[in-house]
Order: C-alpha cells, then sequence, then structure tokens
C-alpha cells in the first residue's frame, strides 16, 4: 500500500515534469490502446456492462413485462388462466376509477403539505446553523439522525406515541393546550390522521432539507455579502436579495427530491393507519399494493403502476427544466 | 431575523445572533430526539409500566422487553413453575414471574441476520459494480453516456410497489421468492444507480494524469485502476457504501412483499412482535433500539463522509 502510494507519486511527478499537462491529456486513448491489446472502446464495455446487464435483469426487463401485463387480464394468483389482451381497458378503467383519483388526491395533500412544513422548517434551520455558533456541528449530527433511521421500524413506534390516554404524543400535546388526551385519536379520526402522517415525515425528513439548503448557504461566497455590508444594505434587504435567491436552486433541489419520495410513500403510511380510518390516508402507493397483491388485478395493477411512473417523470422532468432556467438567471 | 443592534456583519455573525440561533437549534434538536430516546426507555420498562398512565419518565428498570423480543413464552400453572428447578437465567427468572416459561427462541434473532446478510452483500454488490462503471463513464468516451446516466438514474423514480408487480412474478419463475440471494439482486439493482451516479462524481475528480502517468510506466489500465484510482476514491467509495448500507438495512415495502419467512429481513418483522392481549410495545422498543443502534453508530462516526455524500449528490444533480 505504501509502496504504491509513493510509486504514483514519483510517476505523477515525473509524467507531469517530462510531458507537461496538455501533452498528458492528449495522449490517454493511444497510450492504452498500445500497453494492452485491448481497446478502449471494449475495455469501456467491460467496466460498465455488468451493472447494465444487472440493471436490464431486475429492472428494465420486469419493467417490459409490467407494461405487458397492463394490457392484460392477467391475474398473479391465477397463474395458468389464459391471458387475455384487453386493450386499454385497465388504463381507461384506472382513469375512471374514483377511488384511485381519491387515492391521488390523498397523495396531493400529503406531498403539498410535507414539502412546505419541511422547506420551511429545513431552511430555518439552515439558516440558524449557518450562523456558526459554537457547537454547531454537534447539532447538526443529532438533528440529522430521524432521516437515518428506518421510516417502516420508526414509523410503527410512533403508532405507540400516537395512542389515545397512554401516547407520549396525546400527553404532551394535553400537556400544552389542556385538552385530555383521550379526547382525540390522530390515527383513528378522519380529519387528524392525515396529520399523523404529515407530522412524522416532517419529523423524519426536514433534516435532510436542512442538509441540502445549508450545501446552499454555504455556497455563497462570503464578498457579496461583504459588498452588500459596503452598500449599507439592512440584513433583510440582504436576506430577500442574496440569501434566498442564491438558495433558491438548492431549495427547489431539496423539495423535487422530497416530492419524488413522498409521491411514492409506502412504508410509513402502512405501518402507521394501513390507509385508514376507511381510506383518508390510502395515497397511491397503498392503492396499487391492494390492486395488485390483495385484489391480484396484475393486469390493471400494472397499468396504474405505469400511470404512476409516467406521471412522476413528467412532472419531474418539467420541474427540472423550471430548475434550469433559476440555476441560470 | 436576528435582533437590529447586532446587525454589523452577516460575514460573522455577532454575539446575540449566534446566542439566539443556538437555542433554537438546540431546542429543535432535543424535541427530535425525544421519540428516539422514548424508543429506548420504552424498551427498558415492563409491560404495564409501558402503557401506564401518564406516561412514565420515572421507572424501574427490567430487561423483560429484550427477553420477551428474543423468546416465545407459554403461560403455566403456578404449580407447574413451582415444580421447575432454579431458574437458568435472568430471562428465565422474568419469564416465570410472569406465570410463564421460555418455550423457544423467537424469530428476532434470525430476521436480524437476514438484515445483515442482505444489507452488506448488496451493498458491497452495489458499489463494486457502480465503481467500474463510475470508471467507465468517467475515463472513457461511452456511446450515449448522458442517456444511460440518466436512464440508470431514473430507475429510482419508480414507486417501489410498482417494481414489486413483476419483480414478484419474474421470482415465483425463477424460484428467488422469499430468497436472500433474490433481496440481495434486487437492493443491488436499486442502489447501484445511486452508487454509479455519486461515484461517477467522485471519480471525475481524480485527474486523469494520475492514471496516465502510471500506464506510461507500464501499467495496464486495471493495474493502473486498481493501483492508482481505487486508493484515491477511497473518500466517496466509503460515502457511497453507507448510504447503500442504509437503503438495504432500512428497506420495507420489497421485502414485505418478496419476504416471508426465511429470507424476511427485520423491518416486516418488528411490526408483527405481539405478546398476550396485543403489541408488546417494551419487546417492540427493544427490537427497534437493537435495530437502529447500529445506524446511529454510523451516523455519528462517519457523519462527515455522509454530509459529503448527501450535499454532493445534490450538488451534481
Amino acid at each position: 500500500m505504501l509502496r504504491s502510494k509513493t510509486q504514483v507519486k514519483s510517476v505523477t511527478d515525473t509524467s507531469s515534469s517530462i510531458l507537461g499537462e496538455g501533452v498528458a491529456r492528449a495522449t490517454p486513448a493511444p497510450i492504452a490502446t498500445r500497453i494492452r491489446g485491448i481497446s478502449d472502446r471494449a475495455m469501456a464495455w467491460l467496466f460498465i456492462a455488468p451493472t447494465i446487464v444487472l440493471l436490464l435483469a431486475v429492472n428494465i426487463f420486469p419493467l417490459i413485462w409490467a407494461v405487458y401485463l397492463s394490457f392484460t387480464n392477467f391475474r398473479a394468483n391465477r397463474p395458468n388462466a389464459p391471458i387475455e389482451g384487453v386493450g386499454l381497458s385497465n388504463y381507461s378503467r384506472v382513469l375512471n376509477d374514483p377511488n384511485i383519483w381519491q387515492a391521488m388526491q390523498t397523495t396531493a395533500h400529503f406531498v403539498f403539505w410535507t414539502i412546505l412544513l419541511q422547506t420551511l422548517i429545513g431552511f430555518s434551520l439552515a439558516y440558524l446553523i449557518d450562523r456558526k455558533f459554537r457547537g454547531h456541528a454537534l447539532w447538526t449530527t443529532i438533528i440529522l439522525v430521524p432521516m437515518m433511521l428506518s421510516p417502516a421500524v420508526v414509523g410503527n413506534f410512533w403508532r405507540f406515541l400516537y395512542q389515545p390516554q397512554i401516547g407520549l404524543f396525546n400527553y404532551i400535546v394535553s400537556f400544552v393546550t389542556g385538552i385530555p388526551p383521550s379526547s382525540f385519536e390522530m390515527l383513528g379520526s378522519v380529519p387528524l390522521s392525515p396529520w399523523a402522517i404529515i407530522i412524522v415525515d416532517t419529523w423524519m425528513w426536514t433534516p435532510y432539507v436542512m442538509l441540502i439548503c445549508l450545501a446552499g448557504l454555504r455556497s455563497i461566497p462570503d464578498y457579496i455579502y461583504e459588498a452588500a455590508e459596503v452598500d449599507r444594505a439592512s440584513l433583510w434587504r440582504q436576506f430577500w436579495s442574496i440569501t434566498l435567491p442564491m438558495a433558491l436552486p438548492f431549495i427547489m433541489l431539496a423539495v423535487l427530491f422530497r416530492g419524488i419520495e413522498n409521491f411514492k410513500m409506502f412504508d410509513m403510511v402502512t405501518l402507521l393507519t394501513g390507509g385508514g380510518p376507511g381510506s383518508t390516508t390510502e395515497v397511491a402507493s397503498i392503492t396499487l399494493k391492494r390492486e395488485a397483491f390483495e385484489s391480484w388485478r396484475t393486469g390493471r395493477a400494472s397499468a396504474f403502476a405505469i400511470i404512476l411512473f409516467v406521471a412522476v417523470f413528467g412532472l419531474a422532468n418539467i420541474y427540472v427544466k423550471a430548475l434550469n432556467k433559476v440555476k441560470q438567471r | 431575523m436576528s435582533s437590529v443592534n447586532s446587525a454589523h456583519s452577516v460575514v460573522a455573525p455577532g454575539a446575540t445572533s449566534k446566542r439566539i440561533a443556538a437555542t433554537i437549534v438546540i431546542a429543535y434538536a432535543l424535541i427530535t430526539m425525544v421519540p428516539l430516546v422514548w424508543i429506548v426507555m420504552t424498551s427498558f420498562k415492563s409491560p404495564p409500566d409501558s402503557i401506564s398512565y401518564p406516561p412514565k419518565v420515572v421507572f424501574q428498570p427490567t430487561l423483560e422487553g429484550y427477553c420477551n423480543l428474543f423468546t416465545t413464552r407459554t403461560r403455566q400453572t403456578s404449580d407447574y413453575i413451582a415444580s421447575l428447578g432454579a431458574p437458568t437465567s435472568t430471562c428465565d427468572e422474568i419469564t416465570r414471574s410472569r406465570n410463564m416459561v421460555i418455550a423457544g427462541p423467537s424469530n428476532y434473532w434470525p430476521r436480524f441476520q437476514n438484515s445483515l446478510v442482505i444489507a452488506f452483500g448488496s451493498t458491497f454488490l452495489a458499489v463494486s459494480l457502480g465503481t467500474f462503471a463510475a470508471y467507465g463513464f468517467s475515463r472513457f468516451k461511452v456511446p450515449l453516456a448522458e442517456d444511460l446516466l440518466f436512464f440508470i438514474l431514473s430507475t429510482r423514480m419508480m414507486p417501489p410497489i410498482a417494481v414489486a408487480i413483476p419483480i414478484y412474478l419474474m421470482y415465483r419463475e425463477l424460484g428467488l421468492s422469499d430468497t436472500a440471494l433474490g433481496m440481495i439482486l434486487l437492493y443491488t439493482a436499486v442502489n447501484v444507480s445511486l452508487a454509479v451516479w455519486l461515484l461517477k462524481g467522485f471519480i471525475d475528480e481524480i485527474p486523469r494524469e494520475y492514471e496516465e502517468a502510471a500506464m506510461i510506466d507500464g501499467y495496464t489500465r486495471m493495474q493502473a485502476f486498481f493501483k492508482v484510482v481505487l486508493p484515491q476514491a477511497t473518500t466517496g467509495i466509503a460515502a457511497t457504501a453507507i448510504f447503500c448500507l442504509i437503503f438495504a438495512w432500512n428497506e420495507y415495502a420489497f421485502a414485505v412483499l418478496l419476504t416471508s419467512g426465511a429470507a424476511q429481513t427485520a423491518p416486516p418483522f418488528i411490526p408483527t412482535i405481539i405478546g398476550e392481549g396485543g403489541q408488546d410495545w417494551p419487546a417492540v422498543a427493544a427490537g427497534t433500539t437493537i435495530f437502529v443502534v447500529p445506524i446511529l453508530v454510523f451516523t455519528v462516526l462517519l457523519r462527515k463522509q455522509l454530509l459529503r455524500g448527501i450535499t454532493f449528490g445534490a450538488v451534481r444533480k
């Protein structure tokens, strides 16, 4: 190890002194070909192929299969029944199913509020941490902890915190507000249960938004603030015309990542409410799971899955275009 | 945000604004820790203590939750228990005090082992494949490289349930359902996209001149890759590995749909831990604590790499 390192160092020295940087940059292809009898193109595929093969086998092939199934009446619990093509009827059924539109609305509500709360809290925290008070690194690490944990395992425990009467959450709320702790059920009541999942998601993922915002704030060079100081711009003015616009691309990125993730949300909601009470918190992924693995309408579920994928993909692309515009400004 | 009299410079925030910032951040950090502290506390409570009202902050700690987590128990008459010899372990003693005897080990430990095997196996594979592919994309002119990279990344936009439907059918055909190998392959495929994306960024930063110089010295491309590029990319590889590991360790949706017994991991198992008359919360808390502690340790020890990885991935995209 040590030997190879010193070797590398000496090698680098000679190269930069003898060849100079420009020459070295211009030479890679011929050298590689000369030294080994294998062409660069073959070499490139040797490096990339295993990954592509794996992705083709475990991602693309199943995806194509799902597209095929979405045009059939296949049911996974009856593998031996004859498969019949049904054209686009799966798609039209999915798009005309009021339950699925209900699930999409539930998902939209969940995505909107989690992103709003996480961005507000996350950015504020990042802004405060960027004041670089003593010990800020330690406290940042502590704040990060929830996002590293399993949403399923920890979400499951929140069910305990949300118990009426004995749950810690209800106890703290009643302690602060004076409402009796057994008078409200976070998971069991129709108006409160969407907020129960929003609270857990915000608790878990605010640190992520905070980190990306922090990276954004730290990317703003000091001299811009110094120039603003010289111009006697107020702090308020500096925040709105320097800090926020320069951090905006990062904030938008955080929103994109959280948006995609929460659009797919499954694990935490499954364990907290299972979509209940009734279907109050039934987000798209839970509906999809019920169609595919409880009703076993595989064809229809595949159609729904593809519609979801196209929706995420399309929205993400539009959003990335907007993001690039903001970046160019 | 900060008070007017401290507003001389944002470049070096004033003492008052620092103090206010520190107070709010520390308050948030403490509040955010409450649920986690409560998990650990509950794991050391006896079942009656765990469901008492008001919630108990001071209590007599016991290992009952951990005993219940690792064992299955059957109820016996007190005469039968009295007829047994002296208890052989602490758990034995606690169980007998509840008029029960230990019937055997629970499924927690096998599930935990599955989690270890699948998480580390898939991380190793994803990072190895990802390093090779990232090097390929970084150093060679790959036709359609941008499209391929985007395609690799876009596979992560699929909702897991959507992926799970065809995977479920495919694994059923191939006999990979409920096997560790099947789960390792699946997690590797999910993780490799992120791994390639992150690692390409890290490898792009290593000057090409290093390998070129080594190859002039007589190294082959492969030797140059292993002896020059890999040592330089260690930080990036470590950061990527942590991400893959955390994903595979925490994953629930695929695990609950594609595994049911032999290869089931801990996340789908922990919520199913029940005692007599409902969920055995101290045992659930104990299972959660044991499951979460490795990640906690990771987070604290490797926070620098983690931070770099998260923000780096964001900046690149």
